[in-house]
């Protein structure tokens, strides 16, 4: 982190490559996929953070510490969802839960 | 001695500066530390009144002190002013921000302002939750669970969720600054496995916070934002979901039991060290035991779910989950008992503190396994049970260790002594007091006294008197406590550097330290508890 | 950068021993506030993705009644601002504060022009009686949960347009200082934090547009 300075060369293209990835979303989202939908929004939306957080954010050149500490914010989201959603796939007799 | 002839000649950060302005807009982290412990003090007796008007209903059969509506709203004013307003902020805030700063060798904490703005938001947070009790209280549980909070309860359910929730915004800033200043600020010399336990401790304590806190935050904002709006996130009748609400409350809120009980392990494990004058054994065992705490503590949450209509798989998933957290807890009593055995043990009041500690939370501790066992659960679950096990965990536990540590610290704080006769005086009261209020409770609670409820039979009289009584020991053993403690700050014997011969880099800067913390610079070279060299003390 | 450490450096906080300890703690400070906001944000899209599969043909139905064009705009908009905002932090550490106060005024035009963006989308809902409450209405038998969808529809967005207004008050205070201290050397760190700050609120947006404007479907 200290000294690095990323070129503006590199934000550019980060930033096209995020229009590109915003004008993907919106044409893909214009074909109905059945249960791709989802997947694939998501996928994308993942995509263009990990290029805001490499690249806008510098994390790519962050220190390991802020490294680690960003994953760790992912890793315990992912459990807040992980631990809940088994919990209403497995309550087959709530009313509403048919989908 | 010298200290006796000539107390006013030393600058220190006390008498740096008397006048109020002064605190109010201090940003050393002792002071602050401070304010937060004048703060949670007066916090600590509106709930422990609470308590006393709780107990008194209950020393007879009929609801004839209070009525049931002024029931609900005393325990639930009980529980959300002492856990938010005072359980959360008390070890980390208050000897936390005294002592972390200096037991890494540090001038302050990273970020100072942070640390000041975060008692503000402190007490900005207690103002709100001052005014919904001033407004006649809450009735909802502490737990605020929806729909009743949101569309029903007709008390000033929106101010005390404010409150909670800018308090949080208090305790978000000091486990910000915690990580950040035991990241980055430690002396040279100082690693990881030279650290004082405490400093682990307040270190796990804070990823709790940082990582649980904005979740309760943003629960009880979308169960205020229903209760504004009257749209229903967590209300069936309109096609929410109310149990995903307790999903993401004890997301946190288990954790959160930990954010209060770890800081006291620590308290502990100085506490021991210094008494048994030897090292912690197991160390890094004990060490690394408060981080194994605080992430598998997330992993538990749904045991509070057992009988809300969480499905059955769910629940075995957390029933094996929590059984797994009861291992770094262990590994810590253990270790504690073996540091203890064949110790140069001196029989002070730190000492007092800290084997009262450690019988309360075996208690605590043993009893949440009855209450992860899915079967056992069905029985105690929200019945006097379940009181009795959080509060050996939340006030054997947690409150013992925090007074304990203000007992041990107390001379480094305030620069004076207080009367060791009334310390253990204070400690046995309290141990006698607590018992006698909550080991009657799970007698009760397996009986089938259910919780929360300002009536019962006849038969649970004798029982119920009892705790009553034990509640009455426990709150005079307080008020002597406060008073003493009170007494001393002004009256005291003037305390050396090291009353405890421990080991520790503040007990080598001067009682009370100067504002800087150390007058020279620090500079580590031995491991944490390095008794063993001169095991009668040094100097 | 400067890598001398002199012991009466203006830009060094009393508490820290070298710019270097300064800089990695202020950083890594910000980081960690991040993950908090992430678990902030968290909790509300877990709810969202228990609600649109409890309530899929309600959610589908729902999602039709945003404009995918006005939240595309937006997400161009805080897309911009975020490449502007990157490119102020490269001009503090350039020590270009002329630059860096033109790319600052980009980044805050951008951000108003959401705010106002939102202002509209927000008034149309109101119109269409779509704010969950005792105003709303909607015909048909999926009521609870286009109701549920717009009660997190604005928790959300609320929430997220909230930050952002934050974010422009931040971004305020920050041209300020950069313009009143034109003239003398300036530590870069500031500009990196807000910047870590207003990237964050951008990424926020990046999975709201999708989740509540495209998964329902576009029709162009």
């Amino acid at each position: 982190m200290h000294g690095h300075i990323s070129s503006p060369a590199t934000f550019i293209k980060t930033f096209i490559i995020l229009l590109i990835l915003m004008a993907v979303t919106v044409l893909v989202a214009t074909k109905d996929l059945g249960w791709l939908n989802t997947p694939i929004a998501m996928a994308i939306a993942i995509c263009k953070t990990a290029f805001v957080v490499l690249f806008f954010m510098g994390l790519k050149y962050s220190s390991r510490l802020s490294q680690v500490w960003a994953g760790v914010g992912l890793l315990f989201f992912i459990i807040l969802i992980g631990l809940t959603i088994p919990d209403y796939l497995t309550r087959h007799d709530l009313p509403g839960w048919s989908e | 001695m010298s200290a006796v002839a000539e107390p006013k000649t030393e600058k220190n950060y006390l008498n740096v500066d008397y006048s109020i302005k002064s605190w109010l807009t201090t940003l050393d982290h002792k002071r602050i530390g401070i304010l937060y412990l004048v703060a949670i003090t007066i916090f600590f007796m509106v709930g422990g009144f609470m308590a006393l008007l709780i107990r008194t209903e209950l020393a007879t059969p009929q609801g004839d002190l209070l009525s049931s509506d002024q029931y609900n709203r005393a325990f639930t004013m009980h529980g959300v002013v002492l856990i938010f307003f005072f359980l959360l902020p008390s070890t980390p805030a208050v000897l936390g921000n005294f002592l972390l700063p200096i037991m890494i060798g540090a001038r302050d904490v990273a970020f100072p302002k942070l640390n000041l703005a975060s008692w503000y938001a402190f007490m900005i947070g207690g103002t709100l939750g001052v005014i919904s009790l001033v407004l006649g209280g809450i009735d909802t549980g502490w737990t605020f669970y929806a729909p009743y909070s949101s569309n029903f309860s007709n008390t000033p359910v929106v101010w005390a969720i404010a409150g909670a929730f800018v308090a949080g915004f208090g305790n978000i800033a000091t486990a910000v600054n915690f990580i950040v200043t035991i990241h980055k600020m430690r002396a040279p010399g100082l690693t990881w496995f030279r650290l004082p336990l405490f400093v682990w401790a307040q270190y796990a304590t804070a990823v709790i916070g940082v990582l649980g806190t904005p979740v309760i935050a943003i629960t009880i904002f979308l169960v205020a934002f229903e209760r504004l709006t009257g749209m229903g996130i967590f209300d069936p009748a309109r096609g929410g979901d109310p149990i995903l609400m307790q999903h993401l409350f004890w997301f946190y809120s288990h954790p959160a039991v930990y954010i209060m009980i770890l800081p006291a392990m620590g308290v502990t494990s100085e506490m021991i060290a210094a008494a048994s004058q030897k090292r912690v054994f197991g160390y890094e065992f004990v060490a690394f035991s408060s981080l194994a705490i605080a992430i598998i503590g997330f992993l538990v949450w749904g045991h509070h779910l057992f009988v809300s209509g969480q499905s059955v798989f769910a629940g075995l998933v957390f029933s094996v989950l929590t059984f797994i957290v009861a291992i770094p807890s262990a590994i810590k009593t253990f270790n504690w008992v073996a540091t203890m055995y064949k110790g140069n043990l001196q029989m002070n009041t730190p000492m007092f503190w800290a084997v009262a500690f450690l019988g309360l939370f075996l208690i605590g501790g043993l009893t949440g396994l009855f209450l992860s066992s899915l079967a056992t659960d069905i029985h105690l679950h929200d019945t006097y049970f379940v009181v009795a096990h959080f509060h050996y965990i939340m006030v054997g536990g947690a409150i013992i260790g925090f007074i304990g540590g203000l007992h041990f610290w107390w001379p480094k704080i305030t620069g004076r002594m207080y009367p060791e006769s009334w310390g253990k005086a204070g400690a046995i009261m309290v141990f006698t007091g607590f018992s006698l209020t909550f080991l009657p409770q799970f007698v009760l609670g397996q009986l089938g006294m259910p919780r929360r409820y300002h009536t019962y039979p006849e038969e649970f009289q004798i029982l119920h008197v009892l705790s009553t009584g034990g509640a009455y020991l426990l709150g005079f053993a307080m008020t002597t406590i406060i008073v003493y403690l009170a007494w001393s700050a002004k009256y005291g014997k003037p305390a050396p550097p090291n009353p405890w011969k421990a080991k520790g880099l503040e007990w080598e800067t001067p009682s009370p330290p100067p504002t800087e913390n150390f007058t020279y610079k620090v500079v580590v070279t031995e491991p944490a508890y390095n008794y063993h060299k001169d095991s009668g003390g040094h100097h | 950068m400067s890598t001398e450490t002199q012991e009466h450096d203006p830009l060094l906080a009393h508490q820290f021993e070298d710019v270097e300890q300064q800089t990695d703690s202020y950083v890594l400070g910000m980081w960690v506030f991040l993950v908090t906001e992430v678990l902030f944000f968290g909790g509300m899209i877990l709810a969202f993705i228990l609600y649109r599969n409890m309530y899929f043909p309600a959610f589908a139905e729902a999602h039709q009644k945003l404009d995918w064009r006005l939240g595309g705009v937006n997400t161009i908009v805080l897309l911009t601002s975020s490449f502007t905002m990157a490119m102020a932090v490269w001009a503090s550490q350039k020590r270009d504060y002329g630059k860096q106060l033109m790319f600052l005024t980009i980044t805050v035009l951008c951000a108003l022009a959401f705010l106002v963006i939102k202002y509209f989308e927000y008034s149309a809902k109101f119109e269409h009686h779509l704010v969950p409450g005792t105003n709303f209405h909607f015909d048909g038998q999926n009521q609870n949960g286009v109701q549920l969808f717009f009660g997190l529809y604005f928790a959300l967005t609320g929430l997220h347009g909230f930050h952002v207004l934050v974010g422009v008050l931040v971004i305020g205070v920050l041209m300020f200082r950069v313009w009143k201290l034109r003239k003398q050397e300036q530590d870069y760190v500031p500009t990196e934090l807000v910047g870590l700050y207003w990237h964050f609120v951008d990424i926020v947006w990046i999975f709201l547009y999708p989740m509540l404007y495209l998964l329902g479907g576009v029709h162009i």
